[in-house]
């Protein structure tokens, strides 16, 4: 078995700051991470491997630094790491990203063939969900998205069963290999870093790919040129002017100020207690 | 793996590449699935219909699934909120939802009536089958849209989504290439008012689908025990919790709120991360939007990212300690003091006054 576990290195977005004069978002001092939503699909992986004895690869687009993000999960316990790193592939939308990446896994595929795509849920600065999807449609590979369990993985019939998040319940689902998987939060907890996989990472030299090496012949297909998508305006939520309606508690028992609210609330909202009721 | 990419995903079509002009008419996919069509539809179609009049194009929804009675249901509801047209498509392969066989069938819709918006709703399957429709048709998709509307400059759909997290919203356009695709997640929009005397034009479709070339099977299905996940986005009355509550115990004060005005409970991100509440029980633009007609905030600061998935609600009641909280910047009524003390006292006052009938719900 050979898997692909595809990672993304993001901004920490609970520590993004918008700078209130120029509504610019101050990255400066903003600590990279990998995407949380990757790391359930790597566990998810590394959890194969030790089950069944797979081979581990993580793959990831993005600037020279993302080969920190890398290395990290080479600590964590995958086997090898490639990192796609071009100009060419600056202000890609999804659509450009899951050509390059595509492109990447079907090169790396020509060493060994690939029996199985993990990729994050979504990512938490974009949070589109439509990375995995479009690798899985560009590579021909069974689509299983919002898994919340594996159940069985058959190497040898080329078989797999998962559980997969529906609207109301689970989905069951039988596929053959390959396929592409991302998995639900609270699928598993992330394991600890081994020590001998710390140091075989501190020592491991991140494979870098410029478009070429990755088997990109259609340079057109990548980054802006490739994206459909235009973003024409980033700004900053504007407040509403409306402000709240205040009643100060202090002075006031709990059951006279409830006592107050009470009585604006259902005074000014007459329909309200009605549909309460209902 | 297949060396081959499918030939499904076709070179990107520029404009140059592609007429524009012939590309017509706004397309909501209408989420069937069990029977049941999911109500995000239903908003999609009222956004739908402000695009198509805008733009003076027709509405219309796209309905897949077997051959029964709840496809020709899901039909008649789709005019009843706005479509002048409906495709429907029905066959035993669509019977669950697959996305082999719905991106097949989609994607022959599209090539063959060529919409130049396509809407969807951003549930685990309208995510899916968006994914994989965009990537066939080579083709913009914008998710979690939170504002729809047509830039009369270019006659393209700008489509405002929040990203970083919340922190920033941005406007995304799909300029050379069509159709435009967006998704928008459940209770974004507001539900369109139905008509029953509304009624428009069906058109059946036929597709080649046979079930010996859908490589996924479905084993079973296992329905949630208890379907939080829809009744809290459509809940008529929420109360949530923050951080300001202290503790994980003092939840229980929020729950014991919720049950005596027969509503929903849930909280902000930060109580949703440390475990207080299940994660799908977390407001705000990267849990559940909510549309209530009373939401009642306690403890909650406020943050941009909460209010994105509050802000549709009739009535706010916010109750913080804080009086520059950012949450009395959106809220209908402030209440500056502990919540403590005020969530026992409201239970407490409303247990009195709605009586048993709405306390035993």
């Amino acid at each position: 078995m050979h898997i692909v576990v595809c990672v993304k290195q993001v901004p920490d977005s609970s520590q993004i700051r918008v700078h209130p004069v120029t509504n610019t978002i101050m990255r400066q001092g903003v600590p990279a991470v990998v995407n949380p939503y990757d790391l359930v699909s790597l566990e998810e992986a590394l959890r194969l491997k030790d089950r069944l004895g797979a081979r581990v690869t993580v793959l990831s687009m993005g600037p020279k630094m993302a080969a920190e993000s890398l290395k990290k999960c080479v600590a964590l316990g995958a086997d090898a790491a490639v990192l796609i790193t071009d100009r060419v592939f600056a202000g890609s939308d999804t659509l450009a990203t899951s050509y390059a990446l595509s492109a990447a896994i079907r090169r790396i595929g020509q060493d060994e063939p690939v029996d199985m795509v993990f990729c994050g849920k979504q990512t938490i600065d974009g949070d589109t969900a439509q990375v995995g999807p479009g690798i899985a449609r560009r590579l021909g590979l069974q689509q299983l998205t919002y898994v919340s369990r594996i159940e069985t993985v058959d190497p040898a019939a080329r078989e797999i069963v998962v559980h997969r998040r529906a609207e109301g319940g689970v989905q069951v689902l039988q596929t053959k290999l390959p396929c592409l998987v991302t998995m639900l939060e609270g699928a598993n907890t992330l394991r600890f870093a081994s020590m001998d996989d710390m140091f075989r990472a501190a020592r491991y030299d991140v494979v870098e790919w410029d478009h070429k090496a990755a088997g990109i012949t259609e340079v057109d297909r990548c980054g802006l040129k490739g994206s459909p998508t235009v973003v024409k305006k980033v700004f900053a939520p504007q407040p509403r002017a409306i402000k709240a309606e205040m009643l100060d508690a202090t002075g006031k028992s709990a059951s006279e100020t409830v006592d107050a609210l009470l009585s604006t609330l259902f005074a000014k909202h007459p329909n309200l207690e009605a549909e309460i009721r209902q | 793996m297949s060396a081959e990419e499918t030939n499904s995903a076709a070179a990107p079509r520029r404009a140059g590449g592609i007429d524009l002009g012939t590309w017509k008419g706004v397309w909501v996919n209408v989420e069937l699935e069990r029977g049941r069509v999911h109500p995000v539809s239903w908003e999609l179609l009222g956004e739908g219909r402000k695009l198509a009049d805008h733009l003076g194009v027709p509405l219309s929804g796209v309905v897949l699934g077997p051959d029964d009675a709840a496809t020709g249901e899901a039909c008649a509801e789709a005019f009843r909120h706005g479509a002048d047209t409906v495709y429907v498509v029905r066959h035993p392969v669509l019977e669950h939802y697959r996305t082999d066989p719905y991106a097949k069938v989609f994607t022959e819709l599209v090539e063959r009536h060529k919409p130049e918006i396509l809407l969807l709703g951003a549930t685990t399957l309208g995510r899916d089958l968006a994914g994989a429709i965009a990537t066939t048709l080579s083709t913009g998709l914008t998710a979690d849209c939170t504002e729809l509307r047509i830039d009369d400059e270019t006659r393209s759909l700008a489509a405002t989504r929040p990203t970083f997290g919340g922190t920033l919203l941005c406007t995304i356009h799909t300029l050379e290439y069509r159709p435009q695709m967006a998704t928008v997640r459940p209770r974004v929009m507001a539900m369109p008012k139905r008509d029953e005397g509304h009624s428009g034009t069906i058109v059946t479709e036929s597709v080649t689908l046979a079930e010996e070339d859908v490589v996924t099977k479905i084993l079973s299905y296992i329905p949630d025990a208890n379907a939080d996940n829809a009744q809290l986005a459509y809940a008529d009355v929420v109360v949530a919790g923050g951080r300001g509550l202290g503790k994980a115990e003092n939840f229980r004060l929020v729950r014991e709120l919720a049950a005596v005005l027969g509503g929903e409970y849930g909280g902000s991100r930060p109580v949703a991360q440390a475990g207080w509440v299940s994660g799908d029980r977390q407001i705000g633009q990267t849990g559940k939007t909510i549309r209530p007609k009373l939401y009642i905030a306690a403890g909650i600061s406020g943050a941009i990212q909460h209010r994105v998935g509050v802000e549709g609600a009739d009535v706010i009641i916010a109750i913080n300690n804080d009086p520059k909280a950012p949450i009395f910047d959106f809220a209908t009524y402030g209440v500056v003091g502990d919540a403590l003390q005020i969530l026992p006292a409201l239970t407490e006052a409303l247990r009195a006054r709605l009586g048993h009938s709405a306390a035993a719900e």
